[in-house]
């Protein structure tokens, strides 16, 4: 069993649902960031997304970009990023790390390189955002090799044809992209992620997350009452870029998320 | 008659937007709904004659089509060697090719029912272009570009606001075209339901390359026709300047199974190909993924996308077309670079021999065109995509003589 799985079947044993905060790595200095992930972890993060800076990130909103800004003025690269994730499995064998990122800096690196170092350094699952499932074979099939989960994300516009398709395909978890727009957008219709949630559970074998603009307890309470994971991303950088520590601005904030969930309840569904 | 380069003919792309292993659809998940009904849209204006009529009907009495084939005879005197042809693409409405595919994608636009527009711009033309097919189409129009370009081309800016649309400066990254088209790019996946997005080059995921590409090749067709009318043979010599590649694509393919006739893009040099301050992707760049295509990119070995510079903003850019990317590889077309310097010289000798002030990124091509028919005989034909005018650059052209106007 993957550490992602392992982890997920841990939580429905517990009847919880995962809180996955997200951090781009190398932001804002490269040595800030392994100390932050475990900082996460003791605040109660159960899974942890760890972005790789790119200079053109497409699908992000104005946080996450200045996030890369800042790590990319750094020169963080896709190997440098891998390195902290080796640091981080030196001291933390158990939280799943999920890699999120762009093509680019993988088919730069080449994809056997990256998949095969990748599953070296401890990382269990990765998400690249703008590589559907008909594109790039061989960095499908390189992951599987590797034995890392390829997470893909599920949209607002995917047709029900299309999430059959991507839950057959799919590892480790679902990211459903709970809005119309870019990350830390503010929009969320917790109707309509209820109603595209519906219809992917029918499909969906595997947990299904919730991301893109989560924010605080409330907003996170409802995503859990529909989801076996909250992911949070912006409002997590955000916080973090503004304070003086940012080890406690990411502990108040993931235990400010970790109760609204926790009161929500699990929602269950998911096998 | 020559046999084809291709057996068979020309094939690309295939049914999902490869051009062998470029091109393609890389992006978020969000984008590939509207994406494949943009995709069934235009499938089915292909296969509708009254839509080909209505753009055609528009390309004469709107745009102005046909446009001149031009024989530039001082030009060709002053240079020595081959004739030089000018396609005076220059000449459309609104001054240059970009308008032949925002008429084009407007009408897919009014077809799927979509009420507001996007487009992404770099020299300001295809900004233009869009807002002026917007204004006439009453779609709401919002146009990104680079506050750096928003600098120096501010007769572009000034003009889409007479037509209406609202100019987004996009201060992110590099703050040029590239910029503009992520900028635009998120636009799209918070305003799917009620928004087209008109990309003005050969670029982005499928169907756009292709789609683009269609609408522009009315520039080779009739260029086809004419130089075989005005010269009595095709032509030996094909240049157009190359950003993301659309008049270049536009004027090469309906040549592409004459193997007799030599396709040259030219790409900006900026400062120097060893600068490393450059837009030559083709020339100096590698394969990878980019603006939903994988393509010829100028990144650094992190897979990065470098900063690029060229003294003309419509060249700008870190990418090309994936169907350029496929020419290069089969060796079909041919790449050449000009430099900053180059285009000016041209953009003067141009100017004073013809009287035709093109824009800087057509400039390139001339530069190109140039060099290739000093080695080529008198009785050679080259024709040159003029896919511009210049009075858009000529307060960059001032200001780089330290003159203001």
């Amino acid at each position: 069993m993957s550490r992602i799985a392992g982890r997920f079947a841990q939580l429905r044993e517990a009847g919880r649902t995962a809180l996955v905060p997200y951090l781009t790595a190398g932001d804002p200095e490269p040595a800030a960031t392994v100390p932050l992930l475990h900082t996460l972890v003791r605040a109660g993060a159960d899974l942890i997304e760890l972005g790789v800076p790119f200079s053109d990130p497409m699908a992000d909103g104005p946080v996450i970009q200045a996030a890369c800004e800042r790590a990319l003025a750094h020169r963080v690269r896709l190997c440098d990023v891998l390195g902290m994730a080796v640091e981080f499995r030196g001291e933390d064998a158990e939280t799943p790390l999920v890699l999120m990122g762009y093509a680019n800096p993988i088919v730069a690196m080449g994809v056997d390189t990256f998949a095969e170092q990748a599953a070296r350094a401890g990382v269990d699952g990765v998400l690249v955002v703008d590589l559907p499932p008909e594109e790039a074979p061989a960095i499908r099939q390189a992951l599987i090799d590797h034995g890392l989960d390829e997470i893909f994300l599920l949209a607002p516009t995917t047709t029900e044809e299309r999430i059959r398709q991507i839950c057959g395909q799919a590892k480790g978890f679902l990211y459903y992209v709970s809005l119309r727009g870019t990350t830390g957008a503010d929009r969320l219709d917790m109707e309509d992620v209820a109603e595209r949630m519906k219809c992917i559970r029918t499909h969906a074998t595997l947990p299904v997350g919730i991301g893109f603009g989560i924010k605080d307890a409330d907003s996170a309470a409802q995503a859990a009452k529909l989801a076996d994971a909250v992911i949070v991303g912006s409002a997590l950088v955000d916080r973090i870029q503004a304070a003086a520590d940012p080890h406690a601005a990411a502990t108040e904030l993931l235990q400010d998320l970790r109760a609204g969930i926790d009161a929500a309840g699990r929602a269950g569904g998911a096998p | 008659m020559p046999h084809s380069s291709f057996p068979g003919g020309y094939r690309w792309p295939d049914a999902e937007g490869h051009f062998e292993e470029y091109g393609g659809r890389f992006v978020a998940e969000t984008l590939i709904r509207p994406l494949d009904e943009l995709a069934a849209v235009y499938r089915e204006a292909c296969e509708d004659a009254d839509f080909w009529k209505a753009f055609e009907e528009d390309l004469a009495h709107y745009v102005g089509r046909p446009s001149p084939l031009y024989f530039a005879r001082h030009l060709s005197r002053a240079n020595g060697g081959a004739q030089i042809w000018l396609k005076r693409e220059d000449l459309n409405h609104t001054g240059a090719h970009k308008i032949n595919n925002t008429v084009g994608q407007a009408m897919l636009a009014k077809r799927i029912g979509k009420t507001r527009i996007i487009a992404e711009t770099g020299a300001g033309q295809h900004g233009v272009a869009t807002a002026t097919v917007s204004a006439r189409l009453g779609l709401q129009c919002v146009v990104y570009m680079g506050s750096e370009d928003i600098e120096r081309q501010a007769p572009n800016v000034y003009r889409m606001k007479l037509l209406g649309a609202e100019v987004i400066p996009v201060t992110s990254g590099s703050k040029t075209l590239k910029d503009a088209l992520n900028e635009a790019l998120r636009d799209w996946v918070t305003h799917v339901e009620n928004t087209f997005y008109i990309i003005g080059s050969v670029a982005g995921p499928a169907p756009y390359p292709e789609m683009v590409r269609d609408f522009q090749a009315v520039i080779g067709r009739e260029t086809r026709r004419q130089v075989q009318e005005q010269a009595g043979r095709l032509p030996d010599l094909l240049v157009a300047c190359v950003g993301g590649g659309s008049n270049a694509i536009g004027l090469f393919h309906p040549f592409l199974d004459d193997s007799d006739v030599r396709l040259l893009g030219v790409e900006a040099a900026g400062h120097g190909l060893d600068t490393g301050e450059h837009a030559a992707p083709l020339a100096r760049g590698r394969a990878g993924v980019l603006h939903g295509n994988r393509t010829y990119l100028m990144e650094d070995e992190a897979g990065q996308i470098l900063a690029t510079h060229s003294i003309s903003a419509g060249l700008d850019y870190p990418g090309v077309g994936p169907e350029h990317a496929l020419l290069k590889d089969l060796g079909r077309a041919e790449y050449t670079s000009a430099t900053d310097e180059e285009a000016l010289r041209t953009f003067h000798l141009l100017t004073r021999t013809e009287g035709i002030i093109p824009a800087l990124e057509s400039a390139h091509a001339v530069a190109g065109a140039l060099e290739a028919a000093r080695g080529m005989p008198e009785d050679a034909i080259v024709v040159v995509n003029l896919s511009g005018r210049g009075d858009k650059d000529i307060d960059t052209v001032a200001r780089r003589e330290g003159l203001s106007l």
